[in-house]
């Protein structure tokens, strides 16, 4: 599904990403850990394009993402902070993206998933955070594409749209889809991950199940076993 | 007084020698000019017919009337002088002289007047010339309504269309003068009067004045010339309601003024000209409603000049308005429309109450380095105009306007 | 945002162009007066207006370097969006008037249409240069800064500079340096070009032959245009190269 190959990424002096190797394989939920700053979203965004890696290989579906844009009509993305131009209406952003993509209905049943019907004529730059983020994760489900990228998507959500979240995740896992989650929440990602792949100073240090990292850190529960691996590297 | 005279006496010749014409033609017993002047009684009248007839040294030595019939031509070959005019009291009118000599060591004119009075030259086309009319050290004449058209391309080579030289008391009027070195050339020639000319595309000049005093030059088009007008060495001599167009070029202007004193200008147009007026060491002379409009300079001042007046003339839209090359100045402009001025005129009485400074620290700096003529109009140049306007270092602190007009000046 | 801007700066020029023709009632004085107007403010507000959509549209951009859609495009499509919607403002807001007071009749419809060209060309060129300011510093005070300072080189302290230089160097030939100085910034070059049209008398009284040739012919028009488009497509093909390159 995505093959990313020693794949290296400097911001000035600081080396984010330095030489990340992984294969995810097409089906499951992957949460990416690591600790603030270690290149989560770096590769993530490396993934979708957004930022440009100084060296290494990255194939989506078996296509190189170099010089190219179509893979990402394969791709649904939810942003980390939903940052949308402020005087624009939801309906008419929701119109926009859906004029750049592809044409769906998807979009009526997921407003109405997330409440967002009173919303739908006001501008965006007047909503709150999780109703933004409402509107974000709209905006990333309408589309039915293989993978699904989600950068913290439980930011700013009350616990009943929490609840909903994980559902719509779970049938999107049910269609065979590929997902990939940051997430800070521990026991978010352990209730709803297959596989974690955990980021420590820009390479990848540990990839598995939870019961696979569980027992390779000795650890009984999953907060533990990350809190661990924090301790043991930077002692 | 003397017009009249001059035309009273054209006819009486013409009634009296009625009995007496002879005739020329290709076909007719006398079939040159030559033997018809030869044959000819003095007051008779020539009438040539039309057809080309080939002479060239044509002397005109006794008072008579040669009148053309539709334009007969008088081909000079390229042999010398045509017709050389030596006695009193000539008309030569409607011939198409052409092909006159071209020599380095004596001016061959398609028609010279020498040591005469009283003589008329209308209505002739000149064509392939080297001089045009040439009125040597003559008095009394008139040109009138000619067309002379030349191919002068270089100056050291060709000559001048109208020239007077040591020739007083000649009127020219409603002459055609093009492509030659000078269109009109006056060279020690008092008391003429030139008037509704029009002068263009020649390689010089359009009218020139050289140690010539008292003459009067109005109603006059000059354009598209090397320069339009040159005044030099001259005294008393009064401009008026002329037009000078398109003189462009290095060193080109409308009218240059070189050691003149006590003239008149007044009246005249000067439009689209690199400089309007070019004044060298002239003194006492009166600038007055002249429209001066999209000159590069309206008006630069060279050497000493003193005791010039400018007063009502209409300024618009010149590159550079007055240019000076000295800080010294006894020249006194005043009530002009400037378009350039940005004062006010709070008490309404139509004279803005700021006085406007019309030499800018740019025309200093353009005349030093004349490749700086590229930053015109920068924002850069407006700024260290405008710091020179407030307190002027460069430029002469007592040359201002004082009551600048708010409108443009109609007369 | 985008367009409520370019309508203040419609109203701006339909102002501008009001006021000059129907207080002046002189029509060469309202295209010289104009002329300054151009030179000098078009490409401030070109540059302000490029920086500021920029910045503020970073979200927004952000959003669509997500979706299937090439960069060059994205970037191109705010470019072009940016650009031309103040080339329109400026046409209609400078047109309109001047239609209305008979400019077709007019000798100076000429002077008048290259002011415009002149204004379109500055207005695209000097979008682009923002773009290209914007593009480089994440820090929006940092590159409006950058840009403000752009502009006022370009506009004032370059002439300044060269000016000196002319004035410094008068005893060597400078004509050609001089005609190369002015190429380089395209203020300048847009001030020549207005200026082969309104003081052309002038120019010609200069005697250097290079000089002669450029203002005497068309080649100096012609020169101008070519070397403006390429002030427009070199920042433009800078705006695809470092979008290209540029993490977000």
């Amino acid at each position: 599904m995505v093959t990313i190959e020693n794949l290296h990424k400097k911001f000035g002096k600081n080396q984010v990403l330095s030489g990340v190797d992984l294969s995810i394989t097409e089906g499951g939920i992957f949460a990416v850990l690591g600790p603030n700053g270690s290149g989560k979203t770096t590769l993530i965004k490396s993934v979708l394009g957004m930022v440009i890696p100084d060296k290494g290989n990255i194939t989506v579906l078996n296509e190189n993402i170099k010089k190219n844009s179509d893979y990402r009509h394969k791709i649904d993305y939810l942003p980390q902070i939903a940052n949308f131009p402020s005087n624009l209406r939801v309906k008419e952003l929701i119109k926009m993206i859906k004029d750049l993509r592809k044409p769906t209905n998807e979009d009526q049943r997921l407003i109405e998933l997330f409440k967002l019907e009173p919303f739908l004529d006001k501008k965006l730059g007047n909503l709150s955070g999780g109703t933004k983020q409402k509107v974000n994760l709209v905006l990333t489900f309408m589309f039915d594409s293989p993978l699904i990228i989600l950068d913290e998507p439980t930011t700013g959500l009350d616990p009943i749209s929490l609840i909903r979240l994980k559902d719509l995740i779970s049938a999107e896992k049910e269609k065979g889809k590929t997902i990939l989650i940051t997430s800070h929440i521990m026991s978010f990602v352990e209730e709803i991950s297959d596989e974690i792949v955990f980021i420590l100073e820009g390479k990848i240090y540990f990839k598995g199940t939870i019961q696979k990292l569980k027992n390779k850190t000795d650890q009984p529960d999953f907060e533990h076993a990350i809190a661990s691996i924090l301790t043991d590297n930077h002692a | 007084m003397k017009t009249f005279f001059i035309v009273m006496s054209v006819i009486f010749m013409t009634k009296l020698s009625i009995a007496q014409n002879i005739t020329v033609c290709k076909t007719c017993p006398i079939s040159t000019l030559k033997k018809a002047i030869a044959h000819a009684k003095d007051f008779d009248t020539i009438v040539v017919k039309s057809g080309t007839y080939k002479e060239f040294d044509v002397n005109v030595n006794k008072p008579l009337t040669i009148i053309g019939e539709n334009y007969p031509v008088i081909d000079g070959e390229l042999k010398g002088e045509i017709i050389t005019i030596t006695s009193d009291n000539v008309t030569v009118d409607g011939l198409f002289i052409i092909n006159v000599g071209t020599s380095y060591t004596e001016d061959y004119a398609a028609i010279r007047v020498k040591n005469s009075k009283n003589f008329l030259i209308q209505n002739l086309v000149l064509e392939k010339l080297f001089f045009g009319i040439y009125i040597e050290k003559s008095r009394d004449g008139k040109v009138f309504h000619n067309k002379i058209i030349g191919d002068a391309v270089e100056e050291y080579n060709s000559g001048n269309g109208i020239q007077l030289w040591y020739s007083n008391n000649v009127k020219i009027e409603h002459n055609f003068v093009q492509h030659v070195r000078d269109g009109i050339y006056l060279e020690f020639s008092d008391d003429c009067v030139i008037k509704n000319n029009v002068s263009a595309l020649n390689v010089r000049y359009g009218l020139h004045f050289m140690f010539s005093n008292d003459d009067i030059y109005q109603d006059n088009i000059f354009e598209n010339n090397g320069a339009g007008v040159a005044v030099m060495f001259s005294k008393h001599i009064e401009m008026y309601n002329n037009i000078f167009k398109e003189n462009w070029g290095t060193a080109s202007y409308g009218l240059l003024l070189k050691e003149i004193n006590d003239a008149e200008i007044e009246g005249n147009t000067f439009e689209n000209n690199t400089i309007g007026i070019n004044i060298e060491g002239s003194n006492r002379i009166n600038y007055k409603q002249n429209t001066f409009s999209n000159n590069g300079w309206a008006i630069k001042v060279k050497g000493a000049c003193y005791t010039n007046k400018f007063t009502q003339n209409n300024f618009l839209y010149n590159s550079f308005d007055i240019a000076y090359n000295s800080k010294v100045n006894d020249n006194e402009f005043d009530k002009n429309y400037w378009s350039n001025y940005t004062g006010y005129d709070l008490n309404k009485d139509g004279i803005g109450d700021v006085p406007y400074r019309p030499v800018k620290l740019f025309s200093y700096i353009v005349n030093r380095t004349p490749e700086t003529i590229i930053l015109l109009r920068s924002m850069f140049i407006d700024i260290i105009d405008f710091s020179e306007k407030v307190s002027p270092v460069f430029t002469p602190d007592d040359l201002m306007d004082n009551n600048p007009q708010m409108k443009k000046i109609t007369w | 945002m985008r367009s409520r801007w370019s309508y203040v700066y419609f109203a701006f020029y339909l102002l501008l162009g009001i006021v000059l023709l129907f207080l002046n009632n002189d029509l060469s004085k309202a295209v010289i007066t104009l002329m300054n107007v151009i030179i000098v403010l078009v490409p401030l507000i070109g540059t302000i207006f490029g920086v500021m959509y920029y910045y503020n549209s970073k979200e927004f951009t952000e959003l669509l370097l997500a979706q299937p859609l090439k960069r060059s495009s994205i970037f191109l499509g705010q470019y072009l969006g940016v650009a031309l919607s103040l080339s329109m403002s400026l046409i209609l807001g400078l047109g309109l008037p001047f239609v209305f007071y008979g400019l077709f009749e007019s000798s100076a419809i000429w002077d008048f249409s290259l002011l415009l060209i002149t204004g379109t060309f500055l207005t695209l060129i000097f979008t682009a240069l923002a773009f290209n300011i914007a593009l480089s510093n994440e820090n929006k005070i940092k590159g409006f800064g950058y840009a403000i300072l752009l502009w006022l080189f370009l506009a004032v302290i370059y002439d300044g500079l060269f000016l000196m230089t002319l004035i410094m160097f008068e005893d060597y030939p400078l004509d050609k340096v001089s005609l190369i100085g002015t190429m380089l910034n395209p203020i300048d070059l847009s001030r020549t070009l207005i200026l082969l049209k309104l003081d052309i008398s002038a120019l010609l009284g200069y005697t250097g032959a290079v000089f002669k040739q450029f203002f005497g012919t068309s080649f100096g028009l012609i020169i101008s245009f070519i070397m403006l488009t390429v002030w427009v497509v070199l920042p433009v093909l800078r705006i695809i190269f470092k979008s290209k390159k540029k993490d977000f």
